[in-house]
């Protein structure tokens, strides 16, 4: 039985590999900062991880049918300048104009991807392009930032605290664990699974493979647009020059998680794992202090190319 | 027999790109009724399925359905990363108060209802960790369950253990008597007389007979499969092997006392040039083992492999220099590369040995291909031709040449017939007998007793993985083995 344990194998490091990593990092740098343990470096660091977590999240599906999103950088960025110009009329505006355009942009990937066959790579790449011209265009080529008023009901979603803790943390906590319902208790989550585990296979089991895909892209439009509002509303404006790579850096914590770049296999909860660990990371650079910001980059690309071998080989 | 149809199909046809996989095909399925659907490799079976299914839409005739459909197809299919539980309940999956999937009871029912096809593995591991004759078994819990009023069997048997076989036959009737209406594919002629009441013969795409399966001799329905006078097929016996070889005497191939816990435990096996040895055994008696532990693809505890008294390296690559070749049993999932065409398929392993300085001679390519392909009869439009786009047993025969090809000292066949038809079953057998008689080493293994009997010359029984006896010359009758293999049931039985 040397393939099962093998498989056993595989599936400890695959799930906790990034858990273990995590728990060393926050033990050392407890010790070793004396300001990483207090309370408003952990609030502010589980603010940061939140907006990644909600871009992610979606990702995570993607990838497990198979497929990537590069669009939700500028999707992201998108949504918050939408957000930030919708806040003038209102909250719903704000919180729903976003979710839509996004929303529509990720439909329209998952419909190019499933009912003409072309690769979720290209056709990601193009909306990549396309949603940051709309973003250059609407605001002046950057010229124009839009800010959210200070006493908005919407600034409120973004910088409002429970307990000194942001909303925007307990809004990417509710929608991690609704994500990890969806995927294993579901029967749209077995289908994304098997979708990315063996296509051709899902396909003669009945598994509405196309309507799977299409989900999955609007999905993952849908929370890169949600991401954007809530940066938006804590940022107070609409910020043109964000999420550029935040894409990679989406992809990045998925597979450091342990999902399967290749498909079939992943969990929502690793990819908690992961934001905590890449966050983790820049919050000790930061603390560092005399360390580059840019070996924030260094590092987790690093990180992400021994997860990727440490797949690699157990698979085999 | 009620008369109520429950499938109708009239004058149905498809073309895939120029070549005309169905021609005109008409069938009636009775409820309760085994309907048996035959034909040489690429006769159109699986895609008649296929369209009965809906995966495919025909390109003219008319399909009427009474009733719920459920298939295993002939390619594996079902998801390995999932676990053996949710790819027997995919679709369908038991739900708690709220709607959610009830994983703890899902789990709990798959086990108990596996067990009654035989498999006590863990449900929820991936069932890519499974053997292929039980993810074969799964697939077919899953039909089974599925509550259909059809149930369609797309080679069912061809990755399955005689033990398996056995329940999947059990399984069939069962169906049978709660009024299911089956339709069985196989090149397997005893299993179809054991089970089937009607049969549909195919041939290049046309429906060339139907009828009642037992008033139609075993003979003429396999003139009618191959289009070819009975006559001219009696000539040949069941099988097609020759007189016994003329062995060397110095064996080119010793290995010894393979071991590799809890699978084989100090198998000692030699071939010498010009010999078939056969492999017998029961399930999980070690033979493939044996084989993988010969080309060095599965670990080793202890033992030693000589190709001409000199050792090998543990490693298939070294095996394979030193010229040992290995047909994998698994063929459904290993080898083939489905977008590469049938010529790079076939010559893949032999490119080595038809290239200098890199440069491949494209003449001997086709050369090679071209024997091939007419020997094995595998039914192309051309040697260009993507092998995805072959019928199954097509597919098996690509493989079964890439290997042949090679020319190999020692060549281990692992079920080298399986899912290939008759016609081209006794080719297969021919050349295994040529091959040895230029002074190839051949080991074989099989699961069909008459092709080991045929086909070798010495037979090592293998019992628990370890040696339990040989047999050889007038010792090769049905009845010493069966014996051998009797001894091994009393002794299971007695363990117990
Ligand atoms: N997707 C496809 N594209 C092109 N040709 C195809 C395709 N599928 C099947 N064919 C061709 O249709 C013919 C019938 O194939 P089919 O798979 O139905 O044969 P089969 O009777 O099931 O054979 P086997 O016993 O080998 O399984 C073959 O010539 C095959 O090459
Ligand atoms: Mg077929």
């Amino acid at each position: 039985m040397t393939t099962l344990t093998a498989a056993t194998r595989t599936k400890v490091l695959q799930r906790q590999g990034a858990a273990v990593a995590l728990t060393v990092m926050v033990v050392v740098s407890w010790l070793t900062f004396p300001r990483f343990g207090s309370l408003d470096n952990l609030r502010d660091l589980a603010l940061q991880g939140s907006f990644l977590a909600v871009i992610a999240l979606g990702m995570t599906f993607v990838i497990i049918t198979g497929g990537i999103d590069l669009s939700v950088g500028s999707l992201y960025a998108l949504g918050g300048v939408l957000a930030a110009w919708g806040s003038q009329h209102g909250f719903l505006t704000a919180l729903l104009l976003p979710l839509v355009v996004c929303g529509g942009i990720g439909l329209i990937n998952g419909l190019l991807i499933a009912r003409t066959n072309m690769a979720p790579f290209i056709v990601t790449l193009a909306s990549l392009l396309f949603a940051r011209g709309l973003l250059l265009a609407i605001t002046d080529e950057g010229a124009n930032t839009y800010q959210v008023a200070p006493d908005s009901a919407f600034v409120e979603l973004g910088r409002g605290t429970v307990a000194g803790f942001g909303y925007p943390i307990f809004i990417a906590a509710a929608l991690c664990v609704l994500g990890g319902a969806i995927l294993n208790r579901t029967g749209f989550g077995q289908n994304v699974f098997a979708t990315g585990g063996a296509e051709q296979s899902a396909i003669l089991m009945g598994v509405p493979v196309a309507r799977t895909k299409v989900l999955v892209y609007t999905m993952s439009g849908t929370l890169a647009g949600l991401a954007g509002a809530l940066t938006a509303a804590y940022l107070q404006s609409g910020v043109t020059v964000i999420g550029v790579g935040t894409e990679l850096d989406a992809i990045a914590v998925v597979v450091i998680g342990g999902t399967l770049l290749t498909g079939g296999m992943g969990t929502v909860l690793g990819t908690v794992i992961g934001v905590g660990l890449i966050k983790v990371i820049q919050n000790v650079i930061n603390q560092i202090g005399t360390l580059d910001s840019n070996y924030q980059s260094v590092v987790s690309g690093v990180f992400l190319l021994i997860v990727v071998v440490l797949q690699r080989i157990l698979r085999r | 027999m009620p008369t109520d149809p429950v499938i109708e199909v009239a004058g149905v046809t498809k073309t895939f790109a120029g070549v005309r996989a169905l021609d005109d095909v008409d069938l009636t399925l009775h409820r309760g009724e085994i309907h048996a659907l035959v034909g040489e490799n690429g006769a159109g079976k699986s895609t008649l399925i296929k369209v009965l299914t809906g995966i495919h839409t025909p390109d003219g005739g008319r399909i009427r359905r009474n009733g719920r459909i459920s298939t295993i197809y002939q390619e594996v299919n079902l998801v390995p990363l999932m676990s053996v539980a949710a790819n027997l309940f995919l679709g369908r999956e038991p739900r708690n108060r709220i709607g959610l999937i009830d994983r703890a009871r899902r789990d709990a029912e798959a086990a108990e209802l596996l067990k009654s096809y035989g498999i006590t593995a863990d449900v929820s591991s991936p069932l890519g960790t499974l053997a292929v004759g039980e993810q074969q078994m799964v697939a077919l819990a899953r039909a089974v369950e599925a509550d259909a009023d059809v149930v369609i069997m797309d080679e069912p048997t061809s990755s399955l253990e005689p033990r398996e076989v056995e329940t999947l036959l059990e399984v069939v009737h069962k169906l049978h008597e709660a009024g299911i209406a089956i339709i069985y594919v196989s090149h397997r002629m005893d299993e179809l007389y054991r089970i089937c009441d009607t049969v549909t013969v195919l041939r290049d795409g046309k429906n060339v007979h139907s009828g009642p399966l037992r008033e139609l001799p075993r003979i003429e329905l396999v003139s009618l499969m191959l289009g070819r006078s009975v006559n001219e097929i009696q000539k040949h016996g069941t099988t097609a092997f020759g007189e016994d070889h003329h062995a060397d005497t110095r064996p080119v191939l010793e290995a010894r006392n393979l071991t590799s816990r809890p699978r084989i435990n100090g198998v000692d096996v030699t071939i010498r040039p010009g010999e078939v040895v056969g492999l017998a055994g029961l399930l999980g008696s070690g033979r493939t083992e044996t084989a993988k532990a010969i080309i060095g693809a599965l670990p080793l505890d202890d033992g030693t492999v000589l190709v001409a008294g000199t050792p090998v390296p543990r490693n298939v690559k070294a095996a394979t220099r030193a010229g040992i070749s290995m047909l994998a049993e698994d063929r459904k999932t290993e080898g083939i590369i489905p977008n590469l065409s049938v010529r790079e398929n076939i010559v893949l392993a032999a490119l080595p040995r038809l290239s200098r300085f890199g440069v491949t001679s494209r003449k001997k390519q086709d050369r090679i291909v071209d024997t091939f392909v007419k020997r094995l009869r595998i039914k192309v439009s051309s040697p260009e031709q993507k092998v995805a786009e072959l019928s199954g047993g097509n597919q098996q025969k690509v493989l079964l040449a890439r290997w042949l090809c090679t020319e190999p000292r020692i060549l281990l066949l692992d079920e080298p017939t399986r899912g290939i038809d008759v016609g081209a079953k006794a080719e297969v057998q021919a050349l295994i007998d040529e091959l040895a008689r230029e002074g190839l080493a051949v080991m074989l293994i099989s699961s069909e007793l008459d092709e080991l009997l045929d086909g070798a010359d010495r037979l090592v029984v293998l019992r628990d993985g370890a040696v339990a006896g040989e047999l050889e010359g007038a010792q090769l009758t049905r009845e010493h083995v069966l014996a051998a293999i009797a001894a091994e049931v009393m002794d299971d039985a007695d363990s117990r």
